[in-house]
């Protein structure tokens, strides 16, 4: 009778099938690599209509962030700053840069500068920018260190199992309340520690309930 | 609008405070005209909702993440005036005071509003008709405000028309001595456009103004009129009366546009504590309709509506009350009745002073004179009287008919409609429509392209309550001053400055005229008086009338009374109600409203004409039937339903539906009672035939008629009469078996923090549904419409469940709030597989909508049933402006998730947020409210924090009368019910 | 000679499992209909073929238009949460028990008559499997998120699933079942996919079969190993069979709704797939034994056999039945109560009655032997049967629904013409499988049948078993 296929074909059966699994693998790994947060949303950094250095004016010239965003401590949003913040100094600090040119449009329009959002969540996320400063967690702990920043991008994952992490274990990331919008803090001691006594202190219990976030 | 929903399902209210200022230029905007609308929402089943399902494909590839590779970008658009500006915080509510009446009953509203929007509306708690409750048409004012059908253009001859245009035709207008020159509105409670109408009457002293209401106080004033001579208001002292009798008067629903009589009724209907039980006041009702207030009265007497005033007549006679009066025994039927009025003359006189008799806006002119004679003979301290502050000679349906002569005689070459419909709501024999043809320039100013704008020479978009400076006062003197949070979407004005433009031919801001008539009553710092009146939406200054003491002639009366013609009653009884969702029909274009269950019926979508099980019987109708009522040359086809306890030979039917001329929401909803309503038989006429015309029209009900009304003996929602309970405490407990149940696991000990748990009072609940609609603003829950509603399929989070019990003719109700139980050990949670709901260490039965896949099983394992599922898009064919109504600080569902109560938790957060800003961890007692207690006007619902013992709640629930529905299963809910109370006449119950 | 010839009444009594003359008329009467040259296929099959495909179409349809519009198609409301979709769910699972129990159970209880049955029953697991498989994914209210029920880690999220709903349960279970049952399959059809490869010429066929039957020569070797494998296999399979439909029954007994928190469900669920099983591979043997002409391979011995089982499993229901309404008496539990009352004589009592009659009553008939070997009678009692089964599933899971404990949130439950077409697509879908099957792959295990032959020969001579059929 006819052979159809050779011995060889033995090895190769085998071959494709070990082939097939572990491409099969890969294909998951993958696809789990790269739909993961950590990797399509971080270094996130659209160009803005102006090329405002957060390095300068957090870094150099040491700006609290509160100076800007100055809704933080009593509102959910943080909020981004009027045109009119901008011009406090801008009136007479760089006041015909052409780079600022949007700015001076938006001042004299009182048609708001588009700035892009970088830092993103789901719109059924609900998250409060006064709780967590109030609770000591620092700006750095979600948003990295803005003030090395020349053009901001997102840092963090800001996914779930991030928000997890903290809510389940927050004592690394709790500071002393004056300290939240200082981006440089260098710890005297193993920061966990100083986290853990003020947790203590402020009873702080981080949800990890649905409704914590969800609503 | 399709696309946010494909890109991020649970899109958030969140996402409009950012286009609220690019509404202006969407598409949506320009074209909203031509929007589905969500009541609509059997259409979503049509053709083009099938194409969607490429995107919905894609879109699910998008929600696994992969959308997040071309992300798409969001602009930040600063408020470029600075965020500083009078301490504006991006996101956070703000509440400002207004005020609004309804029929000339006032109440003070406080409306939260996110980045400049109003989203909700709520009573103001300083404001003393309303002390933080708030009715549900009231709370649904604020959807009318976003409502896409409202008239936003001038139309001359019903086509559109253009402000030029209108401005020339004013200033051409010649008004000479106002012999031809006519105004007709509402009724007038407003300080300023009183003011105005004595400027105009002066300047135009041949000119008149007729208030015309289809549902107005005119009898109170006549009743009055007839017993002491002048007109004036009646206010009973609901709270101080022991013994109350109402004739005819739904105090407690539809006859009180306002929460303030079940406000003040409750204060004695709720037992906090032993010594209330004592306390507790004791209702009779007479009436021809089941009415709410026939629902929580202790004794009900059911007869046609002409049959009250001999009722009336007979109560003053046993009374003694006047010589010459004497009790008529029409005997047969009237067994029972003699009974009842053996029994209630025998309460009111040992109740003296804490006697209080009520009789109906419904009822005439006599019996309510013979009602302020009763409690005159009581020597009743719980009634008084005040005088009118704003003239009220000119009003009512005389008025109306004069008018209604001058303008088909062709007297009026000048009419101005404010605010009202009155082609649709004037008695049919007026002939309204051919009398309005005969003017030569009728302006007519309202909120929607209605029968009247289309009639009218002239049409201008009114402002919305929301949109509009005024100001209300109360027939008691509270007055309080109207405030916009938002400019007129559709350059709406109002009445004053219609008024005035009208008369003086300039255009005044209304916020220019109301301001300068207050500013002349301050004193002192005027500019600081008028700020703090706008704050506390209150006057301060306001002087408060006066009751004045007034005895009746006697003598006058009696001649009265002979000459008050009695209609005899033959033939079938048609009374005319208000309607619990459109009151006249103005509010007829809300979805939440029509989508509201009427308290008695659940009726949504839709009115009926309610008939007895006997007259149904006897002409063998049944639900749905739809038959035709006619009287001499006016007739009217209404689907019939069986409504237990009405009374026989008599049709009860709501106005406000049968809508022509109307948004897509109220368009030819329900039928028209006002084809069938003349001046001779204004509230209830004789002499109807009813014929069944063989035709058929499915009503819908949110419970199953029949099965679905009865308790089936279950011990569901629970009650005793009050000297039982005090016999025996433990009935209540005793009516179902709770077993222990051991888990073989440690369960979840509750006692750490904050317990969430609320208790629900029984007694005090009337069944209004003001909770309903609360819940629905507050949650963003959507409109289905009635097709959907038929299916099963409403959404609401909080329902009120209505039993029946004892005999159908006379049968007595029981309502039940029915919100989620948040049961510690929840059936719904242990069987969805992927935990979309699961408990919260504060004893919360959390739902991440965003986690749900829609398995249902959840809601099947639901013993209450209080899950709501997503069948459809409910929000799919929402205009943008729509969406503007919903709360931020609630995601909105998409379809395919499953919903539920969740006591409110972004209250709940927010509040332990705010705490923790302020330093501290423990959240006071009542500093969180749901939605539903905040509203709830008989404060039947008491949320609160049970690990407290000293919160409200905990003592509630300590109450013998406190128990778990369906506890037998061990579900252990965290919602309880106070058992209901009643408080029986011993006479009448043996 | 062995002792049976001298005696024709023993005949009778014991008849020959299959009638044929030899191995070779054997190999040829079940390969010509795969081979389909010698003898044509007939155009009526391509017909039906082309029938069932279009209603296939159909069911595609209907899903895109609930996966865009959701599941407001369907009739589903509050509160039946689950009407038609899981109905069809368990009725499709159930129907797929038979096909294991009767290769693996009766393989191990050495049942001789399962040979010619077993291969088309195994096909008919599968093909049903595949149909229930449709709607627990597509119930859901947005399948596109329904691979969340499966335990992929998630890093991401950091969440899991709940563990202790019985829906998770059923993943696991009803993919274990496909699986095991497929590859047990396969497994029997191994060496008859090598005798096509031999018997044909065609290149392309011989690559196709010699690639599926995996190099099988037939040696001894090949044998005692496959026979290991097939033995280890029905070993596995078996407690499946009585797995699968327990978990099934977890979905409604752990819950709290009347009607559905029962403990007895497990045992009731089995016996009631068994039962529905049997009656569908009934149906779908005598259609093919008239169309295929298999009689003398599919022989009343066989039917009259799974009549018996149909007759005891059917009764074990009816006894499931009546235990309820015990238990509900019993119990004095006034929902339970009310619940049964309300199914037998409430607004769904046609329901529950042609369930009654179809599951409990007609199959009663069985006890004759006259019955039992009636091919109209055993066609149209497969038939009661099935719908008696469909009826089953409906009224546990969508009556009990209607009317559970609060009075005021009782429904009724209108399907429209997506539920119906959806399921109708569905029985397209497993008829257009099994016609795909009968013609493309021995429906008939010929090297088992063989070994059965092999038996057979040593009781009768070919003349007599001739001489036999002529009576």
């Amino acid at each position: 009778m006819a052979v159809i296929f050779p011995k060889s074909s033995d090895i190769i059966l085998k071959v494709a099938g070990a082939v097939a699994g572990i491409g099969a693998v890969i294909a998951v790994a993958a696809f789990t690599y790269y739909t993961y947060p950590t990797v399509i949303d971080t270094g996130y950094q659209p160009v803005q209509p102006v090329p405002y250095s957060h390095k300068l004016h957090a870094g150099q010239l040491g700006l609290d962030c509160y100076y800007c965003h100055s809704t933080v401590y009593k509102a959910a949003f943080a909020a981004v700053p009027a045109t009119s913040t901008c011009m406090n100094c801008h009136t007479q600090v760089k006041k015909d840069s052409p780079r600022l040119e949007p700015v001076r449009q938006s001042y004299a329009t009182g048609k708001p500068v588009p700035w892009v959002q970088i830092h993103r969540l789901p719109d059924y996320v609900y998250f409060n920018h006064s709780a967590h400063l109030s609770a000591g967690v620092s700006c750095v702990s979600c948003h990295g260190r803005i003030d090395q920043m020349i053009e901001v991008h997102q840092e963090k994952p800001l996914n779930m199992a991030m928000c997890l992490e903290c809510h389940r274990d927050p004592a690394p990331n709790v500071r002393p309340a004056n300290l939240v919008t200082k981006l440089d803090w260098v710890p005297d001691r193993d920061p966990r520690e100083i986290g853990a006594e003020i947790v203590a202190q402020k009873h702080l219990d981080p949800p990890t309930n649905c409704s914590g976030c969800h609503r | 609008m399709s696309l946010i929903t494909i890109q991020t399902p649970n899109v958030t209210g969140k996402k409009y405070w950012r286009s609220l200022n690019q509404l202006a230029d969407t598409k949506e905007f320009r074209d909203w005209v031509h929007h589905e609308f969500p009541a609509n929402a059997t259409e979503m089943l049509d053709g083009n909702s099938r194409r969607t399902v490429l995107k919905l494909m894609a879109a699910s590839f998008g929600l696994a993440g992969l959308a997040a590779c071309n992300r798409p970008v969001e602009h930040i658009l600063p408020n470029s005036a600075g965020t500083e500006a009078d301490n504006y915080l991006p996101g956070e509510p703000f509440h400002f005071a207004t005020v609004m009446s309804i029929g000339g009953h006032v109440t003070g509203l406080l409306v939260e509003t996110h980045d400049g929007r109003p989203t909700k509306i709520e009573g103001n708690p300083d404001h003393p008709h309303s002390l933080g409750a708030a009715t549900a048409i009231q709370q649904a004012l604020v959807l009318g405000m976003y409502d896409p059908d409202r008239s936003a253009k001038v139309l001359q001859g019903g086509k559109e028309s253009t402000w030029p245009a209108l401005e020339s035709a004013v200033q051409k207008l010649s008004l000479g001595d106002g012999s031809g020159l006519r105004f007709l509105s509402g009724f007038v409670s407003s300080p300023t456009l009183d003011s105005q109408r004595t400027a105009i009457l002066k300047k135009f002293p041949k000119a008149k103004w007729v208030e015309y209401e289809a549902l107005s106080r005119d009898n109170e004033l006549a009743g009055a009129n007839m017993a002491f001579g002048q007109p004036l208001y009646v206010h009973p002292k609901w709270d101080k009366a022991k013994v109350v009798v109402s004739l005819d008067h739904d105090f407690l629903n539809l006859d009180a546009p306002t929460p303030f009589f079940t406000l003040a009724f409750s204060k004695r209907r709720r037992v906090g504590s032993e010594e209330d039980l004592d306390k507790m006041n004791r209702l009779y009702a007479v009436e021809s309709q089941f009415s709410l207030t026939g629902a929580n009265a202790d004794h009900r007497l059911r007869m046609k509506g002409s049959d009250v005033q001999q009722f009336a007549t007979d109560l003053a006679a046993a009374l003694g009350a006047m010589p010459g009066l004497n009790v008529v025994n029409n005997g047969g039927a009237a067994d029972k009745r003699a009974k009842f009025l053996a029994a209630v003359v025998k309460d009111l006189k040992a109740a003296g002073p804490e006697a209080l008799v009520v009789a109906g806006p419904r009822q005439p002119a006599s019996v309510n004179a013979l009602v302020a004679l009763i409690n005159e003979k009581l020597g009743s301290a719980c009634v008084t009287y005040t005088k009118p502050v704003i003239d009220k000679s000119n009003s009512g349906i005389d008025a109306l008919k004069t008018l209604a002569g001058e303008m088909s005689a062709g007297q009026v070459s000048t009419l101005v409609i404010l605010s009202g419909n009155p082609v649709y709501s004037a008695p049919a024999d007026l002939q309204f429509p051919v009398a309005l043809s005969k003017v030569a320039t009728s302006i007519h100013l309202g909120a929607e392209e209605d029968e009247t704008s289309a009639a009218a020479t002239w049409h201008i978009p009114e402002a919305h309550l929301l949109e509009s400076w005024g100001d209300e006062a109360s027939s008691e003197g509270a007055a309080s001053i109207q405030q916009p949070m938002i400019e007129p979407m559709y350059g709406g004005k109002t009445p004053i400055e219609i008024v005035n433009w009208v008369t003086t031919g300039k255009f005044t801001k209304s916020h220019d005229i109301v301001k300068s008539y207050w500013l002349a009553q301050f004193t002192g710092d005027k500019e600081q008086a008028w700020r703090k009146a706008l704050h506390d939406g209150v006057v301060a200054a306001s002087k408060t009338v006066d009751p004045i003491k007034v005895t009746v002639d006697t003598k006058k009366l009696a001649t009265a009374l002979g000459a008050a013609s009695k209609a005899a009653s033959t033939g079938i009884e048609v009374g005319f109600y208000p309607s619990s969702a459109t009151w006249d029909g103005r509010y007829a274009n809300n979805g939440w409203l029509q989508e509201a269950p009427d308290p008695i019926s659940k009726l949504v979508w839709g009115n009926a004409a309610m008939i007895s099980p006997k007259l149904a019987r006897d002409q063998k109708l049944t639900d749905g039937d739809i038959i035709s009522l006619t009287r001499g040359n006016v007739k009217m086809e209404a689907a019939v339903m069986v409504q237990p306890g009405h009374a026989d030979d008599a049709v009860s039917i709501s106005l406000g539906y049968g809508r022509e001329k109307c948004g897509r929401v109220g368009k030819d909803v329900g039928s028209n009672a006002n084809l069938i309503r003349t001046t001779d038989g204004f509230y209830f006429a004789q002499g109807f035939t009813l014929a069944a015309t063989g035709k058929r029209e499915i009503l819908a009900t949110t419970q199953e008629r029949g099965t679905g009304d009865q308790q089936h003996d279950r011990p569901l929602a629970r009650e005793v009469a009050i000297d039982e309970y005090k016999k025996n405490p433990k009935s209540i407990e005793e009516m179902s078996e709770v077993p222990e149940i051991h888990s073989i696991y440690s369960e979840f000990t509750y006692d750490k923090g904050n317990q969430w748990g609320m208790a629900i009072d029984l007694t005090s609940c009337t069944g209004c549904n003001a909770c309903v609609v609360a819940c629905v603003a507050e949650n963003n829950t959507p409109v289905v419409g009635k097709d959907q509603v038929l299916r099963g399929r409403e959404m609401h989070w909080i329902r009120m469940d209505r039993y029946y019990s004892g005999d159908e003719n006379d049968p007595e109700v029981i309502e039940q709030p029915i919100p989620c139980m948040q049961c510690e050990n929840a059936p719904c949670e242990n069987v969805c597989p992927v935990q979309a709901t699961s408990h919260s260490p504060e004893g919360l039965n959390d739902m991440a909508y965003n986690r749900c896949v829609g398995t249902r099983y959840c809601a099947n394992n639901c013993p209450f049933k209080v899950r709501h599922f997503n069948f459809l898009n409910f929000h799919k064919h929402e205009p943008e402006l729509v969406g503007l109504v919903y709360n931020p600080d609630v995601s909105v569902r998409m379809r395919g998730v499953m919903e539920k109560c969740t006591y409110c938790v972004q209250r709940i957060e927010e509040t332990k947020i705010k705490a923790k800003r302020d330093g501290r961890r423990e959240i006071k007692d009542g500093e969180i409210k749901t939605a539903c207690q905040q509203t709830c006007p008989a404060e039947a619902i008491v949320f609160g924090n049970i690990n407290d013992p000293n919160s409200r709640v905990a003592k509630l629930k300590k109450q013998e009368r406190n128990y778990a529905m369906l506890a037998e299963l061990g579900i252990k809910p965290r919602t309880t019910y106070l058992a209901k109370l009643r408080n029986p006449n011993p006479e009448l119950t043996a | 000679m062995s002792a049976v010839l001298q005696d024709p009444q023993l005949m009778e009594v014991n008849p020959p499992l299959v009638r044929t003359e030899d191995y070779h008329d054997l190999t040829e009467q079940i390969s010509v209909i795969v081979e389909g040259d010698v003898v044509k296929t007939p155009l009526k099959y391509w017909i039906t073929l082309a029938i069932t495909a279009s209603v296939t179409g159909i069911l595609g349809l209907m899903l895109a238009y609930l996966v865009s519009t959701g599941i407001g198609v369907w009739g589903n409301n509050r509160p039946i949460g689950w009407a038609w979709d899981i109905t069809n769910f368990v009725f499709w699972i159930g129907i797929g028990h038979a096909g294991t129990l009767i290769s693996a159970i009766l393989f191990l209880f050495r049942q001789k008559w399962r040979t010619s049955i077993n291969r088309s029953a195994e096909a008919m697991t599968l093909f049903a499997v595949m149909c229930a498989g449709i709607f627990p994914l597509f119930h859901t209210g947005r399948p596109w998120r329904a691979y969340w029920l499966f335990p992929i880690p998630n890093t991401d999220l950091n969440l899991w699933q709940n563990f202790r709903s019985p829906l998770i349960w059923d993943v696991f279970a009803v993919s274990t079942y496909f699986t095991v049952s497929l590859l047990f399959w396969f497994t029997g059809l191994v060496p008859d996919l090598a005798t096509l490869r031999d018997r044909t010429t065609n290149k392309l066929k011989q690559w196709i079969f010699g690639a599926l039957s995996l190099g099988w020569r037939g040696s001894a070797r090949h044998w005692s190993n496959y026979e290991k494998a097939y033995l280890i296999l029905a070993a596995i399979s078996t407690p499946l069979v009585l797995s699968v439909h327990s978990i099934v029954s977890f979905d409604f007994a752990t819950s709290v709704i009347p009607g559905w928190h029962t403990t007895i469900f497990p045992p009731y669920f089995v016996a009631g797939a068994i039962f529905s099983g049997f009656a569908c591979v009934m149906t779908l043997l005598l259609i093919a034994r008239w169309t295929l002409n298999l009689q003398n391979l599919i022989t009343i011995k066989h039917l009259e056999n799974m009549n018996k089982i149909i007759l005891v499993t059917g009764s074990v229901v009816g006894y499931a039945y009546a235990t309820e309404f015990f238990i509900a008496w019993y119990s004095g539990n006034l929902y339970e109560r009310f619940t049964f009352l309300n199914r037998a004589f409430g607004p769904y009592w046609w329901a529950a009655w042609s369930m009654y009659s179809c599951n409990i009553f007609i199959p009663q008939l069985y006890w004759f032997k006259k019955m039992r070997n009636n091919l109209w009678v055993m066609f149209v009692i497969s038939i009661t049967t099935n719908i008696g089964m469909w009826f089953e599933r409906f009224v546990i899971i969508a009556t009990s629904l209607t009317r559970d404990f609060l009075p005021t949130s009782w429904g009724y439950f209108h399907p429209t013409y997506v539920d119906m077409l959806t399921f109708a697509g569905t029985i397209g879908l497993f008829l257009t499988l099994f016609l795909v099957f009968a013609r493309f792959l021995p429906m008939i295990a010929i090297s088992e049948v063989k070994g059965v032959l092999a038996v057979q020969k040593h009781q009768f001579t070919d003349k007599e078993v001739v001489a036999h059929d002529l009576r």
